[in-house]
């Protein structure tokens, strides 16, 4: 870990996202279990609302985490042939900590809902020095 | 490969929001674990994943380290046109696996 | 945290031991979280998926010297395979003991196929052992009604109430006696075999019921025996008569 003691924080990793932009709290419904009992696979969910229209779409919906190694989990590239914004995938959560998803649309404007994730220990983990 | 395991609906009408599911077997090696000698494991991740139907490209993704082992993705699409929806994935070490299915729209 | 909870459990495993009544008898998948259960339940979601569609190719690919495929002999596997893994351990007439699923694979490759054979855990008999146990999702445990077993099963027995390691705990003392509390944040199963080769999100792979029991042997701070070893088997042996009934859910996914 000592060569990854400096990460950007969750406002860093955003601000590098949208360029600085303004983000609006809506428009983003996030789902994702407030408690989790392996933090190595929990199922996310993002859907924006939008029309996804040549006109009025969702671009990029992004998602990062508080405190992670690393600040990015991913960042999805969709336009109007997608139908619906909404992507699902698992990710990983090191520990209890905020997860933010970020819905970048046509018109260049930012939305984001953040998430609370409490990651429970197991009991019972393989110690993997003794593998 | 046949290590990835793709779902697409085999018919739909022209114009419907389909369901596509990608998931393919990777181990995602985030390069912040060390292994039982105590040295750092090296990181081995996908890095992007591309889907095109009809060969446009209609969804594509950056992963980073905290997408789980054995990446599942989930998205949707316009039914538009009866063809072929290909999938590709492409590690860090440059490597590329492929996948693909074919919809027939009425 | 970990000595806490632990230490915990030792003060309860005082209590008495009870075999768990069949009509209380559950899966390891009903004590798990709703987004875990469809995890499992959807294969188009479920990681242990993967194994098992390489296991179809590996299932017709030639082996050994003997050029041979499982599919040489064994032909269409959903046919041929149907229901084997749910009344495995089986008596092997060779050895005159038990034998499990990846040890009846292994004899295959080495008297059929004349192949070398494949290391316990390693990725290439999991895959082989998850493709054939799905072969039997979704069927009843049903143990071989063979009496030569009847020996091996009651030391598999034997195993599961001896009180072993630092922590002197059994097997019975947590997945008799426990099972539905919590150990640290996770709740007790009652350790029934229903889904292996699993999908365990803490490994982030496939797994077989060794390396959980493994695992187990190694929390309670016992020396944990070798991969292929005969008490693993005998221990596979008594834990799948005593989930008779349940259905089989290769390749199940666990936290």
């Amino acid at each position: 870990m000592n060569s990854n003691t400096t990460r950007p924080t969750l406002e860093q990793a955003i601000r590098s996202f949208t360029g600085g932009k303004q983000v609006i709290d809506g428009r983003v419904k996030f789902q994702i279990s407030p408690l989790v009992e392996n933090g190595n696979a929990v199922p996310v969910t993002v859907e924006v609302d939008s029309p996804m229209t040549a006109e009025n779409h969702v671009r990029r919906i992004a998602l990062f985490n508080e405190k992670n190694p690393q600040a990015d989990v991913a960042i999805f590239h969709l336009g109007p042939r997608a139908g619906r914004a909404k992507v699902s995938t698992r990710i990983r959560l090191a520990t209890s900590q905020a997860v933010v998803a970020l819905a970048e649309t046509s018109d260049g404007g930012f939305w984001s809902s953040k998430a609370n994730v409490v990651v429970t220990l197991a009991a019972c983990i393989e110690d993997v020095s003794q593998a | 490969m046949t290590r990835a395991l793709v779902n697409v609906p085999k018919t739909a009408k022209r114009g419907e929001v389909i369901e596509i599911r990608a998931m393919i077997q990777h181990v995602m090696e985030t390069g912040y674990r060390e292994g039982p000698n105590g040295v750092m494991i090296p990181r081995h991740i996908i890095k992007r994943f591309v889907c095109k139907y009809g060969g446009e490209e209609i969804f594509s993704a950056e992963l980073f380290p905290a997408i789980a082992a054995n990446p599942f993705l989930s998205f949707s699409a316009v039914a538009s046109e009866s063809g072929t929806i290909t999938f590709e994935w492409t590690d860090d070490k440059g490597e590329t696996q492929t996948a693909s299915a074919d919809i027939t729209v009425t | 945290m970990l000595r806490f909870v632990l230490l915990a459990a030792v003060a309860f495993s005082s209590m008495a031991r009870a075999e768990i009544p069949s009509k209380d008898k559950r899966s390891g998948f009903d004590f798990m979280s709703p987004q875990t259960q469809a995890m499992q339940s959807d294969e188009t979601s479920n990681p242990g998926m993967l194994w098992v569609l390489d296991g179809e190719r590996m299932w017709s690919e030639s082996q050994g010297k003997a050029e041979k495929s499982c599919a040489s002999c064994h032909e269409d596997a959903a046919k041929t395979m149907r229901g084997v893994a749910a009344r495995y351990p089986a008596f092997d007439e060779q050895t005159k003991r038990p034998i499990d699923l990846a040890g009846r694979i292994n004899r295959c490759r080495e008297t059929r196929q004349d192949a070398p054979p494949l290391a316990r855990e390693s990725n290439e008999l999991l895959t082989l052992s998850a493709y054939v146990a799905y072969q039997s999702h979704g069927m009843p445990i049903t143990p071989a009604a063979d009496r030569r077993l009847d020996k091996y099963r009651e030391n598999g027995r034997a195993w599961f109430e001896r009180r072993l390691g630092q922590l002197q705990l059994s097997c019975a003392s947590c997945h008799d006696d426990r099972w539905g509390a919590r150990l640290g944040g996770s709740v007790i199963p009652q350790g029934h075999p229903t889904g292996y080769p699993l999908y365990r999100l803490e490994w982030q792979a496939v797994g077989s019921l060794q390396r959980r029991l493994r695992g187990c042997l190694v929390g309670v701070r016992a020396e944990p025996f070798e991969y292929g070893a005969s008490e693993y088997v005998d221990i596979e042996l008594f834990l799948m008569s005593r989930a008779a009934g349940l259905k089989m859910e290769t390749p199940a996914v666990r936290p």
